[in-house]
């Protein structure tokens, strides 16, 4: 019973007197934030004391493998975390002069696809497969354009459609989305979430389900949408390849926690934490000699269940020692670099 | 040359469809249509494309899992399309193969020891004491520890799973593995893992792999020899090496420039491709790339290229099938092309 009550007051209840003020830079700061899910198991943290920020007009990049806590993030931030089961336990996520981690629901509507869209990994299941493409897009328009006539939306959704590369987009409004192509179904969603002209668009791992060629058409495509745009892009992979390509800045993320955050270059270069310079050096690269070893981290992702105390990286971390015990605080390293580790200052590979 | 352990001859796997009332034949799917493949013992060759090309019917067909519609697999001289059934059950114990998807590939009612020893009971080997050490043996040189013996597969994670398939696979110290996607649904720290078990145990074994997957970085990583296939059909084969430095197909190319390099520092040349692979249902005519190819020409709509030596690399075995193999498109043409149409879609004003 308790568990249903919270789902339905999702947002954690806090007065907070201070007034929210943003850096006129950045449109989103996300401030300790903590969410957690209830399982079998008890409670268990799957984004734990999260905090970054996300410039305007750039492209932010979450990397991290599985169960890391890339995509709870990102439900947070878009208030879509399951219910009852997930819940925001306590941190903010400001946007503009609110925090979204506490708004009503009804206000986070006119935020939710309208301000803030959502691309996720597999569009085969984000699409509805019983509805034409056309009515979906058209549900959009009617959700936030209610004046908007069945004519204009018609021309504008065929407009949509045109506009991320989709040909014939006159007859594939009325197809339904098992008559499409992978990729094709992925630049749908993408036309839908740029419905409304977005400030921030978050694509969770869009690209990880498609082909290498088209994987390039659509990166290509956000990059095309964003410069005529201007909107902020939070993208969620796993691949250091697609970071590097498209992202301003990175957020390493490791067993819910951030391990690492700093601009492209200067994380591919530069890496301070020693999950992020283990990552860089185990994946195979075109320019590397064959069939030589490959670096490897050892061992695997702990369970969230079953978390080490203090860091969450030390039973795999080849430089461990007794203060790893603790947990390490967000050291700055550098310009805009910051890395939550004892040794990010002596660590050397 | 004899010493080649693996030999595929105009191999074609066509798939009826079936639909309609009377669930006649509508379709064919030519999955794989015309592939020759050559591996010498000891060595791996890596076949790369993307979804829907027909990698993985390849090796499927190649262990006579499916029954190929024509041409011939030689395994070590021998024809596997005119063995019977017991001898092509003695031949698959040096034909093994490792799944893409460690979930779906273990049984989950049976414990890992269960598991690790059934091959040594089909091929009768050992008494019930002798498989046991060596269902240890096979769990200690894969890394995952003793104690697994008596578990079940869900309480193991991906990377742990395909450790266990790969123990599973050379139980029987087979001669050639048959690697599908082996480390594609894995995670970026247990890919390098299971890679470099993978290095360790050809070293060991010497194993020869068939190593499928669409990763190119991958491909290049652990493979000798590397074929690019295209809608069933092989559109390039090379040295691993040779390929990466001087790709001669339209198809190769692209497809090396495609993948996203981890290093912000490098600006590449972008090529890319426009529109989706075609339907293996319905493959276009002539040269099966010609819907997608940046430097087509109207013999390409026609007449299909066969695959052959390349020109200039006598003697080097690197092979392509492409008229124009080797002329560079040029790209730059196409990328204003594409910018063009990129302006000339509407724009939306905020």
């Amino acid at each position: 019973m308790r568990n249903i009550l919270d789902g339905i007051a999702n947002p954690v209840r806090q007065s907070h007197s201070d007034t929210i003020k943003l850096s006129e830079n950045v449109i989103l700061n996300i401030k300790n934030l903590v969410t957690a899910f209830d399982t079998e198991a008890g409670t268990v943290r799957a984004v734990d004391d999260v905090s970054f920020e996300v410039k305007k007009g750039q492209t932010l990049g979450i990397v991290g493998e599985s169960g890391c806590g890339k995509s709870v993030t990102s439900l947070s931030i878009m208030r879509l975390l399951p219910k009852p089961a997930g819940r925001i336990e306590s941190g903010q996520i400001l946007f503009h002069d609110m925090d979204i981690a506490k708004i009503d629901a009804d206000k986070m509507h006119t935020i939710r696809g309208n301000r803030i869209s959502m691309i996720f990994q597999e569009p085969m299941t984000a699409l509805n497969p019983v509805h034409k493409i056309g009515k979906q897009i058209r549900e959009v328009y009617q959700l936030h354009y209610s004046k908007m006539g069945g004519k204009d939306i018609r021309e504008k959704s065929v407009e949509m459609l045109r506009k991320v590369g989709i040909p014939d987009p006159e007859k594939r409004i009325g197809e339904y989305p098992h008559q499409i192509s992978g990729g094709m179904r992925q630049r749908i969603m993408i036309a839908m979430a740029l419905v409304c002209k977005p400030e921030v668009l978050i694509a969770d791992e869009p690209t990880t389900a498609l082909d290498v060629t088209i994987q390039a058409q659509i990166l290509e495509l956000m990059k095309a949408l964003q410069r005529e745009t201007g909107m902020t892009i939070i993208f969620i992979t796993h691949d250091l390849g697609v970071i590097a390509e498209l992202c301003d800045e990175v957020v390493v993320m490791y067993a819910g926690k951030v391990a690492e955050t700093a601009p492209v270059i200067e994380l591919f270069k530069h890496p301070k934490h020693p999950y992020t310079k283990g990552l860089l050096s185990s994946i195979p690269r075109l320019e590397n000699q064959r069939k030589v070893k490959l670096n490897v981290i050892k061992g695997m992702v702990p369970s969230l269940c079953e978390l080490p105390q203090g860091c969450r990286f030390q039973n795999r971390c080849p430089q461990v020692q007794k203060i790893c015990s603790v947990q390490p605080h967000k050291k700055s390293v550098g310009e805009n670099h910051f890395a939550s580790c004892h040794f990010s200052e002596s660590f050397r590979f | 040359m004899t010493n080649n352990l693996l030999e595929v001859r105009n191999l074609k796997m066509h798939f009826p469809i079936h639909g309609g009332v009377l669930w006649r034949k509508i379709g064919t799917v030519y999955a794989v249509d015309g592939v020759s493949l050559k591996i010498r013992a000891g060595e791996t060759l890596g076949l790369v494309g993307e979804s829907g090309c027909g990698k993985t019917t390849v090796g499927r067909t190649i262990l006579r899992i499916y029954d190929p519609t024509d041409g011939d697999v030689l395994f070590g001289g021998k024809n596997m399309s005119l063995l019977g059934r017991k001898e092509l059950r003695n031949l698959r114990r040096n034909l093994q193969m490792i799944f893409q998807d460690p979930f779906e590939s273990l049984n989950s009612r049976q414990t890992i020891g269960d598991i690790l020893e059934e091959p040594f009971i089909i091929h009768s080997i050992g008494t019930p004491e002798e498989r046991n050490t060596e269902v240890r043996k096979l769990l200690d040189r894969v890394g995952i520890p003793e104690n697994a013996v008596t578990r079940f597969p869900h309480e193991f994670s991906g990377g742990q799973r395909q450790r266990i398939g790969i123990a599973r696979a050379i139980a029987l110290k087979p001669k050639m593995v048959i690697c599908d996607e082996p480390v594609s649904a894995l995670d970026v720290s247990i890919q390098s893992q299971i890679l470099n078990l993978l290095l360790e145990l050809q070293e060991e074994m010497n194993l020869t792999y068939l190593f499928i997957a669409h990763d190119l970085a991958v491909i290049k990583h652990i493979s000798d020899h590397i074929a690019v296939m295209y809608l069933g059909k092989i559109v390039e084969s090379s040295d691993a090496d040779a390929l990466y430095e001087r790709p001669l197909h339209p198809y190769t190319q692209t497809l090396i420039s495609a993948i996203p390099v981890p290093d912000p520092t490098v600006k590449r040349e972008k090529r890319i491709l426009i529109g989706d692979v075609p339907s293996p249902i319905n493959p276009p005519s002539g040269c099966r790339f010609h819907t997608r190819c940046p430097i087509v020409k109207d013999r390409c709509k026609t007449e299909e290229p066969q695959l052959c030596s390349a020109p200039g690399t006598e003697g080097k075995s690197h092979l392509v099938a492409c008229h124009y193999a080797g002329q560079r498109a040029d790209f730059q043409e196409q990328s204003q092309n594409s910018a063009r149409m990129m302006k000339k879609l509407p724009a939306i004003s905020r």
